[in-house]
C-alpha cells in the first residue's frame, strides 16, 4: 500500500462533506470582485473620469494602505484591481486557511483521521487529498474571476493575472497552513497563527506600498500585487509565490512522517493539577477560555492601529501641492487632511474589531453545542449569569481591543511628531465606534437566545456592515441600506465632533439588544 | 420517607417526537435509584428536565420538594450531576476543571479529591483534550463525588470505565449511601445496577413501565431452580408455577414463579433433597421481559439476547 493510497476517494468524500462551504466561500469571492467590478465602471464610465479618480487616489496613502500600491489607476482595469484590492486577497487567504485546516486539523482533532487511517489509507492520503481540494477552490476562483472581468471586455492578459494573483495567494497560504497543521495539534492554534500571518502581510504590504515597494516583497499579498495584473503584467512574479507553495507543501509532507497520528511536532506542555483563584466563577472561566483568541485581536489590531499611526505624518507631505487632494478632503468639512486620514482609519479599525465582538459572544453557542455549558448550568450558576460571562467578556475585551488599536495609532504618531497632544482625540475617536461594536454583540446575542441555531447569522449582518463601511462608495450602495449600519451613524472622529446624542442612542440600542438576548435565552431549552 | 425527586406524567416533545410520554420517577431520600431504559428512551431528557435545562411541556416535576425550572440556582446548591457524554475544555487540565465546578457548587472538599484521584488513578495535570473518553469520564466522576451535594444525579457514568475503576465507583456510591445521600443512576450495566440500587424503575419510550425494589421487581418474576432428589421427581409438572420442566434421572430443572416458590419447595422436600441451587431472576431477565417484543420484532431470540446480556 503505498502513502497515496486512498486519495481519491477521500477527495471524493470531501466534496461531499464540505460541498456547501466550498461554494459559500467560493461564490462569495466571485460575488465580490463582480460587484466591485460593475460599480467601478459605472462609477467611473468615461476615460476622463478614470483619469480624474487615478490622480486623486496615487496620492492617497489611506487608499494604499488598504487597498494596494498604485497600479495602472487610470485603466479601468487597474482601478478594478485597486480597488478589490487587499481585501479580495484576504478573503482568497482566509478560505485557504479555513478549508485547509478543517480538511485536516478539525478531522485530526475529533479522531476520524484515525478511523480513515485504520482502513486502507495511506498516511499521507488526507494532506494530500485536502490540499487538492483546496487547490482546486483556489483555481475555481481563480478561473471565475478571471473569466467574469475578460467577460466585461477587460484585457485578457491583466484578468488571466488578476486571477493567478489569487490562485497563487490560495496556494501560498495553503502550504502555510498545511505546515502549521503538523507542527501543533491545536485547531485554534492553527487558524490563530496563519490567520495572524495574513494580518502580517498586509502590514507589511501595507508599509511596503507607502514607501519604495521593497518591503512588499516580505509579503504573500505583496507578491500577488507584483505581479501587476492591468498593468504591465510582470509575469516572473509568479516564481516567487510558487516557489514559496512549494518549499511548505514539501515540508508539510515531510513533516507528516515525523510526527505521530492526532499528535503535533510540538508536544502539549501538561497544566496545572489545581486551579488558580481566578477560576472560580463563571466570568473567571469565560476570560479563561477566550484569553487567547483576546490577546490575539489585541495584539492584530494594536500592530494595525501602530502601522496608520506610523504613516500619519505623511499625508501632509503628500498632498501638500495637490489641489485635487484638497478638494477631496474638503468633504470632511474644514478638518485637516491627516484628520481625515485618522478619520477613515478609526472606522476601518473598529469595523475589524466588531469581529471580535461577535466572535466572543458566540463563544456561548460552541458552549452549548459541545454540552460544556451543561456541565456549569447543572452547579449553582444561573443562566443569566452563564451567558452573561461571555457577554462581559465581548463587552469589555471590545474596549480592550478598540483601546488598545487607538492607543497604537496615537503613540506611534506621537512619536514620529514629537507631539502628543493629539493623543486623547485619537484613542477617542476608536473608542466612540464602542456601542457600534456592541451593538454586533447585542445581535448576536438575541439570536442566540432566540435560535441558537441561526446565532452564526450574526456573522451575516458583519459581512453587511463591512461591506457596506469599507466598500459603501465604490458599491454605490443605497442610503438606506448604508444607515442601518450602526458604524455609518456614529459621529466620525477625529474630523468631525463627537455628538452625544446618536452615541446614546446607539448604545441604548446595543443594551436593549442584549437584554432581549438575555431574557430569551432564560427562557428557552438548553440544549435547544 | 422523604421522597427527593417526583415524577408525574411528564411529558415533553421535541418538534414531533414526544421523548417523554407520561413519565413517572420517585426517589427516596438515602437511596439509590437505577434508572434504565434502551438508547433513546428518555433518561437524558428526564435528567435534563430534573436539572432544569428543559422544560417539561406537562406533568409534575419535584425536586427537593422545589420546582427544577424556577428554582434551579437553589436546587443545585444540593447536588452533583455526571453527564453522559462529557466534554472538557481542551485548554483546561483535568485537575482545574474539578476545582472549578467544585468552586461554582462551594463545596469541594480538598482532602476528598486528593483520595478520588488516587483511587481513580487520574492524572490532574494532562490537559482535556489530551483525555480519552474514560478519563473525561473520571474528572466529571471526582469533581461530583469529592462534592458534599446531598444528591448525586449520574447519567451513565461507567460506559467509559474499566473493570478496576468500575469497582472503585461501586466503593465510592456505596460509601455515599452510607452516608444517607441519595443517587440517581442512569446505567446500562445492569450488574451495576443490581449491586449498587435499592430501587429501579425501567422506560421505555418516555413512559416508566416497572418500578420498585429489586426485590417487589423480582416478585413479578420466576426464580430458576435445579434440585438433585432421592426419589426420582416425578408429579413437579403438576405444580402450579412451574414452567419448562426438564427432568434427568433424579436431577430436575425448572423456572417457578416467584409466588409459586413456596409450594415448589415442599414438594421437592417431600422428594428427599440431596442438593438444591435456586437463582434469583437477574436484572436482565427483568429488564429483558419489558423489551422482549420489541427484540422478537427484531429477529433476536429471547434466550440468546439474555446469552449476550449476559
Amino acid at each position: 500500500m503505498s502513502a497515496f493510497t486512498g486519495t481519491r476517494a477521500l477527495i471524493r468524500f470531501g466534496v461531499r462533506r464540505a460541498r456547501v462551504r466550498m461554494l459559500v466561500w467560493i461564490l462569495g469571492i466571485e460575488l465580490l470582485v463582480v460587484f466591485t467590478a460593475v460599480s467601478v465602471k459605472d462609477l467611473y464610465p468615461t476615460p476622463e473620469s478614470l483619469a480624474k479618480v487615478a490622480a486623486l487616489s496615487k496620492d492617497n496613502v489611506a487608499a494604499i494602505v488598504f487597498n494596494g500600491p498604485a497600479q495602472a489607476l487610470e485603466t479601468l482595469g487597474g482601478q478594478i484591481a485597486f480597488q478589490i484590492g487587499s481585501f479580495g486577497l484576504i478573503m482568497v487567504g482566509l478560505m485557504s486557511i479555513f478549508m485547509l485546516g478543517y480538511f485536516t486539523r478539525v478531522e485530526e482533532e475529533n479522531g476520524r483521521t484515525e478511523l480513515l487511517l485504520a482502513t486502507a489509507v495511506g498516511r499521507h492520503a488526507p494532506l494530500v487529498a485536502a490540499c487538492i481540494l483546496v487547490t482546486a477552490m483556489n483555481v475555481v476562483v481563480a478561473v471565475l474571476v478571471a473569466g467574469s472581468l475578460a467577460a466585461m471586455s477587460l484585457p485578457l492578459a491583466g484578468s488571466i493575472a488578476f486571477g493567478l494573483s489569487f490562485f497563487v495567494l490560495g496556494l501560498v497560504f495553503t502550504g502555510i497552513t498545511a505546515v502549521a497543521a503538523q507542527v501543533t495539534e491545536n485547531t485554534r492554534v492553527v487558524y490563530g497563527s496563519c490567520a495572524a500571518l495574513v494580518a502580517v502581510s498586509f502590514v507589511l504590504r501595507a508599509v511596503g506600498d507607502i514607501g519604495d515597494g521593497r518591503l512588499s516583497w516580505l509579503s504573500p499579498i505583496g507578491w500577488s500585487q507584483k505581479l501587476r495584473p492591468y498593468a504591465g503584467e510582470h509575469w516572473w512574479a509568479l516564481t516567487v509565490p510558487v516557489a514559496a507553495a512549494a518549499l511548505t507543501l514539501a515540508a508539510a509532507w515531510l513533516l507528516t512522517e515525523r510526527r505521530d497520528v492526532g499528535a503535533g511536532l510540538v508536544q502539549p506542555r501538561p497544566g496545572r493539577s489545581t486551579a488558580g483563584p481566578s477560576l472560580g466563577s463563571p466570568l473567571g472561566l469565560a476570560f479563561r477560555l477566550q484569553r487567547g483568541s483576546l490577546i490575539g485581536w489585541s495584539l492584530g489590531l494594536l500592530v494595525l492601529g501602530g502601522t496608520y499611526g506610523s504613516v500619519g505624518d505623511q499625508i501632509d507631505q503628500f498632498v501638500e501641492d495637490n489641489e485635487q487632494m484638497a478638494d477631496y478632503f474638503a468633504a470632511y468639512g474644514g478638518a485637516t487632511l491627516t484628520e481625515a486620514f485618522f478619520t477613515t482609519t478609526a472606522l476601518m479599525l473598529a469595523l475589524i474589531g466588531g469581529g471580535f465582538a461577535i466572535q466572543s459572544m458566540l463563544r456561548a453557542v460552541a458552549e452549548e453545542s459541545t454540552f460544556r455549558a451543561e456541565l456549569l448550568l447543572a452547579t449553582p450558576v444561573s443562566r443569566t449569569a452563564w451567558v452573561g460571562s461571555h457577554l462581559v467578556v465581548a463587552v469589555l475585551g471590545s474596549v480592550i481591543v478598540l483601546g488598545l488599536t487607538g492607543l497604537g495609532t496615537a503613540v506611534t504618531y506621537g512619536i514620529i511628531v514629537q507631539d502628543f497632544s493629539s493623543l486623547p482625540r485619537l484613542v477617542g475617536a476608536e473608542l466612540t465606534y464602542l456601542p457600534a461594536v456592541w451593538i454586533l454583540t447585542g445581535v448576536a446575542l438575541l439570536l442566540y437566545g432566540l435560535v441558537p441555531k441561526a446565532a452564526l447569522a450574526a456573522w451575516g449582518a458583519y459581512a453587511v456592515v463591512l461591506i457596506s463601511g469599507i466598500l459603501g462608495d465604490v458599491l454605490n450602495l443605497p442610503e438606506w441600506l448604508r444607515g442601518l449600519s450602526p458604524f455609518e451613524r456614529t459621529p466620525a472622529l477625529p474630523a468631525n465632533n463627537f455628538e452625544f446624542l446618536p452615541v446614546a442612542v446607539i448604545t441604548a440600542v446595543a443594551v436593549v439588544l442584549m437584554a432581549a438576548g438575555l431574557a430569551s435565552f432564560r427562557r428557552r431549552d438548553t440544549p435547544a | 420517607m422523604t421522597v427527593t425527586i417526583e415524577l408525574e406524567g411528564l411529558v415533553k416533545t421535541f418538534g414531533s417526537t414526544r421523548a417523554l410520554d407520561g413519565l413517572d420517577l420517585s426517589v427516596g431520600e438515602g437511596t439509590v435509584h437505577g434508572f434504565l431504559g434502551p438508547n433513546g428512551s428518555g433518561k437524558t431528557t428526564t435528567i435534563r428536565v430534573l436539572l432544569g435545562l428543559l422544560r417539561a411541556d406537562s406533568g409534575r416535576a419535584t425536586l427537593f420538594g422545589g420546582d427544577p425550572w424556577r428554582e434551579a440556582v437553589t436546587l443545585h446548591r444540593r447536588l452533583a450531576y455526571v453527564p453522559g457524554d462529557v466534554n472538557l475544555w481542551p485548554k483546561l487540565s483535568g485537575g482545574e476543571v474539578i476545582d472549578l465546578l467544585g468552586r461554582l457548587r462551594g463545596d469541594l472538599d480538598n482532602r476528598r479529591r486528593t483520595e478520588l484521584l488516587d483511587r481513580f488513578e487520574l492524572d490532574p495535570r494532562k490537559k482535556a483534550r489530551t483525555y480519552s473518553k474514560g478519563n473525561r469520564q473520571k474528572v466529571a466522576l471526582v469533581a461530583a463525588l469529592a462534592s458534599s451535594a446531598e444528591l448525586l444525579i449520574l447519567d451513565e457514568p461507567t460506559s467509559g470505565l474499566d473493570p478496576i475503576m468500575e469497582a472503585v465507583f461501586q466503593d465510592c456510591i456505596r460509601e455515599i449511601k452510607a452516608e444517607g445521600r441519595t443517587v440517581l443512576l442512569s446505567s446500562h450495566i445492569l450488574a451495576e445496577v443490581e449491586a449498587l440500587c435499592d430501587g429501579v424503575s425501567i422506560i421505555r419510550a418516555g413512559k416508566t413501565v416497572q418500578s420498585g425494589t429489586l426485590t417487589d421487581l423480582r416478585h413479578l418474576t420466576r426464580t430458576a431452580i435445579t434440585a438433585d432428589t432421592v426419589q426420582a421427581p416425578t408429579g413437579l409438572d403438576q405444580l402450579r408455577g412451574v414452567h419448562g420442566l426438564q427432568v434427568d434421572n433424579h436431577r430436575a430443572r425448572f423456572d417457578v414463579d416467584t409466588d409459586h416458590l413456596d409450594e415448589a419447595m415442599r414438594a421437592l422436600t417431600k422428594l428427599g433433597l440431596r442438593s438444591l441451587t435456586s437463582q434469583p431472576p437477574t436484572l436482565e431477565e427483568l429488564f429483558l421481559r419489558h423489551y422482549g417484543d420489541e427484540l422478537a420484532r427484531d429477529g433476536v431470540a429471547l434466550e440468546s439476547a439474555e446469552e449476550v446480556a449476559r
